[in-house]
């Protein structure tokens, strides 16, 4: 999400800046209130640690690895003043010295990630945790939550700045001068990569922080929970984790999910690109697909690929509500919760596949390879 | 010495590892080169610092490509009188940016709408003109700009880049938070490495996807906790000698005429991209 030169027009940089300026000076006023003499120590070794965190190496379920770029954890832990000032020293010496993101659009990584990001952050970890205890798994929950969503706030603020360039930067004959790709493909292509692999990973760490310090060092998870009680010193015992507990954050997410997923039914029309044969007929729908499709008509006929296609093919709840349904509200939760499931089912699948398929634990031998 | 090539396993712990030896020996190595005698070293850090922003950003506004492409042939020049193995640049900057930045503009020619040039064969995809115009910008503009601020950090210390920060009106507090982030930098560097690899060399076994997150969070978690360990002893030691908030820096740059020829041509090859570039 570093955005590099040259991927933004200069105009949209010195707007970026101009953005970023106030929130800045705050910070920096905020965080002298607050600190005092103590700022610059805290900043600079903050910001040290924000660098090392942004080079983890994350393990996400499924196997793969990403990077995360740690602002749930510094905004948890520092408030959101601090944190934008961390966060914007890391990414300064992440364009300078190692070349990561560039140095013009180092006001558009710092606004996107530092900016947004830490406020989001502060804002979904206070609303969720409201006052619970400092120990309390519901911390956990608002702490994968934040940085899940400050995550992808960043990732759509980069996104819609990426795919504005071509609407207004091109040359004489139309070729666009900076990022190519319009907000129609800019915005899910980045979008598709952070709600998925890089938002896991984002809250993976930050959930995994909060319940490792709730355990070991509460402290420092005080000073965003202003007015609760500190725990007593007697530390729960380790063993009384199981794995049920380790996951719940992750399932509480699920069914988050889930209750949200009627916000679908607010949106109106379809999504772009998600026509079926029959919508080419229907003259409203044909509206619909025009105006979605910057005022550009579809073809009047069914394109043949897609007729040809959609015969071969029937899902088992077409559109979203399964044919015993008939209220179409009801249907799409319900198909939701039966997609959701069968994802689940197919994880969980896939994980025990993969488990049986890896040979028996080899403790002694890993030695002997080279 | 035991290798693992697989997904995940024991890979996630070996990789991060390996990504903070990488950061470790690029600093190791990023001021060999400011040692050199060139024509960059030799410059005031002030001017360089200034000149080489200016050429960024006429690299970023200039609407040409062969004023882009200008630019980038002066960068080389750059670099070539200021001693700068170009094997270095190769390896750091202009192959990893066409590999990153190749991918992204890959797909523009295909997808830009315009003039058609030619139609793949069996595909049917139609490239435009505008879509390789486009690609072309958007790689040229980010090697130029790439290889201006490696050759800024190459042929300057580090700390001389910061305190040449003061001339465009940076507060000296924020100066002192750079540098003593880079100093710090290196210590949890260091202190997270050998952390994963004394857990590394503790391992015998595989762990499975649950326990490598927890190992992740747990490090992560034991990082930060000495982290505000070492904020208050850094603060502790600032106060015990004499530390009371403000913090003075040392000015003693001396611009000679040297850095004043060059900060005319600076200003002189950014005002002419700009204009012919417009």
């Amino acid at each position: 999400m570093h955005i590099p030169d040259g991927y933004l027009s200069p105009a949209t940089c010195a707007a970026l800046y101009g953005g970023a300026a106030p929130f800045w000076y705050a910070a920096l006023r905020k965080s002298r209130k607050l600190l005092f003499t103590r700022m610059v120590p805290m900043i600079s070794v903050f910001a040290a640690f924000s660098f090392v965190i942004m080079m983890f190496n994350i393990p996400i379920p499924g196997g793969t690895t990403a990077h995360a770029v740690g602002v749930g954890i510094a905004s948890i832990v520092l408030g959101p003043w601090a944190s934008i000032l961390a966060l914007s020293t890391a990414l300064f010496i992440q364009a300078f010295f190692f070349g990561d993101g560039g140095v013009t659009t180092l006001g558009a990584n710092c606004f996107n990630m530092a900016i947004v990001g830490s406020l989001v952050a502060w804002l979904v970890y206070r609303a969720v945790a409201g006052r619970s205890a400092i120990t309390s798994s519901r911390r956990v929950v608002a702490a994968s939550l934040a940085g899940y969503l400050a995550i992808n706030g960043a990732a759509l603020c980069a996104a819609i700045e990426l795919g504005l360039q071509p609407h207004f930067f091109k040359n004489a004959s139309g070729a666009p001068l900076y990022a190519p790709y319009p907000l129609s493909i800019a915005v899910p292509a980045i979008m598709i990569g952070h709600l998925t692999f890089v938002g896991l990973a984002e809250l993976v760490i930050t959930g995994g922080v909060v319940s490792y310090l709730q355990r070991a060092n509460p402290a420092l998870l005080r000073f965003t929970a202003p007015g609760v009680p500190m725990p007593q010193s007697k530390a729960q015992p380790a063993a009384m984790e199981s794995a049920w507990r380790a996951a719940r954050p992750l399932w509480t997410a699920v069914g988050l999910l889930l209750v949200l997923a009627p916000l679908g039914l607010l949106a109106a029309g379809k999504a772009w690109g998600e026509w079926s044969a029959r919508d080419f007929q229907d003259p409203a729908a044909r509206q619909q697909i025009a105006r979605a499709s910057g005022n550009v008509a579809p073809p009047a006929a069914v394109p043949t690929g897609l007729a040809r296609l959609s015969s071969i093919w029937t899902a088992p709840f077409p559109d979203y509500s399964p044919p015993f349904v008939h209220a179409p509200a009801f249907g799409y939760i319900l198909s939701a919760m039966f997609g959701i499931g069968v994802i689940i089912l197919v994880a969980v699948a896939a994980g025990w596949l993969a488990a049986r398929a890896r040979p028996a634990p080899r403790t002694s031998a890993r030695t002997e390879e080279t | 010495m035991p290798r693992d090539t697989r997904k995940g396993g024991r890979g996630f712990l070996e990789r991060t590892t390996a990504g903070f030896v990488d950061a470790m020996e690029h600093a190791f190595y990023a001021e060999q080169p400011a040692r050199a005698d060139g024509l960059l070293q030799h410059m005031d850090a002030r001017v360089k610092l200034v000149g080489i922003l200016a050429l960024i950003v006429s690299a970023a506004a200039a609407q040409r490509l062969s004023v882009i492409a200008a630019l980038f042939v002066v960068t080389v020049a750059l670099a070539a009188l200021s001693r700068v193995p170009f094997s270095l640049l190769l390896k750091r900057v202009w192959i990893a940016v066409l590999l990153f930045t190749g991918v992204i503009a890959f797909p523009a020619p295909f997808v830009t709408p315009g003039e058609v040039v030619f139609q793949l064969p069996g595909f049917g995809w139609k490239v435009t003109a505008q879509g390789l115009v486009s690609a072309g910008y958007l790689v040229l503009r980010v090697e130029t700009a790439a290889t201006l601020c490696v050759l800024l950090v190459l042929t300057t210390p580090w700390n001389h880049v910061l305190k040449a920060l003061r001339v465009l009106r940076v507060p000296a507090v924020l100066v002192t938070v750079l540098g003593m982030t880079y100093r710090y930098l290196f210590l949890l560097l260091q202190n997270a490495h050998d952390m994963f690899e004394s857990r590394r060399s503790r391992m015998v076994g595989e762990l499975n996807g649950r326990e490598r997150r927890k190992l992740a969070a747990a490090s992560a978690g034991v990082l930060l906790s000495k982290t505000f360990d070492l904020s208050s002893d850094v603060y502790l030691a600032m106060q015990s000698r004499g530390y009371r908030g403000e913090v003075p820096l040392l000015d003693d740059f001396r611009a000679r005429s040297l850095d004043w020829a060059m900060l005319a041509g600076f200003a002189a090859v950014s005002v002419a991209a700009l204009w012919w570039g417009r």
